[in-house]
């Protein structure tokens, strides 16, 4: 009884840890002066102030659009290079997958400033443009590493039945061999998306002072002090991610009950 | 049956460009030296990465990295042991709950800390208040370490909890039932199981927090420099390309070296990824 109590209370603390620094967010959302130390009474303006704020809203725009972009690219890309990975012969493949995996093993910083002197040295001038190439790159990776292990589960001649049977090969892919990895395909869409909003390092070296996504906005604004919108801003992210994913488990608890 | 190949073309054309190039160039940069006499072979940008105050710097950066590891394995072991205990619905919402943080902006929650780690701040109040003497860790090697454990946790537990719940509940029923004692079956049977967990999380940590400096430059306030405030200064600030493309070379080489020393500890990755 004692020890599962003391196990309780280290998971408590633990996740106290975690949420702490969250909790003083979303606490400082609501604080009457722009402190971001001392609490001088409640007030929602900030939530009113945010939605006029044309710096955060814009940076806001830069990153879901580079997200939504970079990671069906790279969702696009990846699937269709993970199926003709799949199919080669051993050296060739072990060669492209060791590639694949640099930006993974590489420091963000390194992948960050290798990709600005890569756009600096073709005269490609640093803004949305190369911000998108250098997220597409990084993300690639991710939806390969999801794609190829469901594709390694699938049984090869399910596709030669099919074309036995008549489907041209673009048909067979599209009806037999792309259901059958779309989970892979779908994992490998929202860690990109995931990578790609979270991403500040790499977007750091690639872009331009004229644009900014929410990260460089945040610390460009960390030495001054964060804008209260800002943490209003992100209170709102908060619920949304919450309320999100207990639905999400929710429903694959559901789910799994069933099965069971 | 005829091979099509061609699809992956798209992406290793991509992986050329964005990632094969740009390791050449920064190779190059590395190794000229440009002036108005033209472009020259040198070593002296690899000569200065060893000079006694850069070398410094690396050795501060990964003793605050291996600092920040062990914390996180010590407090990130235990937890991860009892999420993999808990039964399967309430376990997938715990583990929901170690994932969500890491969905909220980095940046804001590193400086979120400031917040309560700052002279007058949260905590110093609250220590100040039982009567104890204020922490005052803000900008100090302290408060760098914790902002890499804060950051970096859930990196240590999900891979070792993965693990430690595909971890067959039988073998440890059979230790139990032979007569070992919980600590002899934890030793000789728990751990070593969960080591490819183990492994992985110990990366996974270790990594960024060598090469972060977002959190050592918040949190350590500038003064504290490490291997990424470094690099990222040649390219910001000082704009010595050269010398910070040495810094990235040699920093790649000695994650390179520790990965190669890790993988021979990690026979075979079993589930110990996080995906």
């Amino acid at each position: 009884m004692v020890k599962s109590l003391s196990k309780k209370i280290y998971l408590y603390l633990i996740f106290f840890f975690l949420y702490a620094p969250i909790l003083i967010l979303i606490v400082f959302s609501f604080n009457g002066s722009k402190s971001r130390a001392h609490w001088t009474g409640f007030t929602l303006s900030w939530y009113g102030q945010l939605f006029h704020d044309q710096q955060i809203l814009t940076s806001l725009y830069n990153t879901l659009i580079v997200a939504v972009i970079s990671s069906l690219f790279a969702t696009v890309i990846g699937t269709a290079a993970a199926i003709g990975i799949s199919r080669m012969r051993k050296l060739p493949k072990a060669m492209i997958i060791n590639v694949t995996y640099i930006p993974v093993l590489s420091p963000d910083i390194v992948t960050g400033i290798s990709l600005m002197l890569l756009f600096v040295f073709l005269h490609i001038p640093l803004g949305f443009i190369t911000m998108l190439m250098a997220h597409i790159t990084f993300n690639l990776p991710f939806v390969i590493l999801a794609v190829l292990p469901k594709l390694k589960q699938l049984n090869s001649q399910v596709f030669d039945a099919a074309l036995d049977l008549g489907a041209t090969p673009m048909y067979a892919y599209k009806k037999v061999i792309l259901p059958e990895i779309m989970p892979g395909v779908i994992t490998g869409f929202l860690l990109a998306f995931t990578l790609s909003i979270d991403d500040f390092v790499i977007s750091f070296f690639t872009t331009g002072s004229g644009f900014s996504n929410l990260a460089i906005t945040i610390y460009s604004m960390a030495r001054r002090g964060i804008k209260p919108e800002i943490n209003a801003l992100l209170t709102l992210m908060f619920i949304s991610i919450l309320l999100l994913l207990l639905l999400v488990n929710y429903r694959m608890s559901k789910d799994t009950k069933n099965k069971a | 049956m005829k091979k099509r190949n061609w699809i992956a073309y798209p992406h290793i054309v991509w992986m050329a460009i964005f990632v094969l190039v740009p390791v050449f160039i920064v190779l190059y940069y590395s190794i000229v030296s440009i002036s108005d006499n033209g472009i020259q072979l040198t070593l002296k940008h690899f000569a200065r990465v060893f000079e006694p105050l850069y070398l410094n710097v690396f050795i501060r950066s990964i003793e605050l990295a291996l600092i920040s590891t062990a914390i996180c394995l010590l407090l990130g072991y235990p937890a991860a042991m009892i999420l993999a205990s808990k039964n399967l619905s309430k376990r997938n919402m715990l583990i929901v709950l170690v994932i969500i943080p890491m969905w909220m902006n980095f940046l804001a929650r590193t400086y979120a800390w400031m917040t309560l780690l700052e002279r007058n701040g949260l905590i110093d109040t609250i220590v100040k208040a039982i009567g104890l003497p204020p922490l005052n860790i803000m900008y100090t090697d302290y408060a760098v370490v914790l902002g890499m454990v804060y950051n970096f946790l859930p990196f240590m537990i999900l891979p070792i909890y993965s693990v430690l719940s595909k971890t067959n509940k039988s073998v440890i029923e059979a230790a139990e039932d032979l007569g070992a004692t919980p600590m002899v079956t934890f030793k000789r049977i728990v751990f070593p199981l969960s080591l490819p967990g183990v492994m992985s999380g110990i990366t996974m940590v270790f990594l960024p927090a060598v090469t972060t400096f977002v959190i050592s430059e918040l949190l350590g306030g500038g003064q504290y420099t490490l291997i990424g405030n470094l690099i990222q200064q040649q390219f910001t600030l000082t704009m010595d390309w050269g010398f910070g493309s040495a810094l990235s070379i040699f920093l790649m080489i000695l994650i390179l070296i520790s990965m190669g020393i890790m993988s021979k500890y990690e026979k075979e990755n079993e589930g110990g990824g996080l995906w």
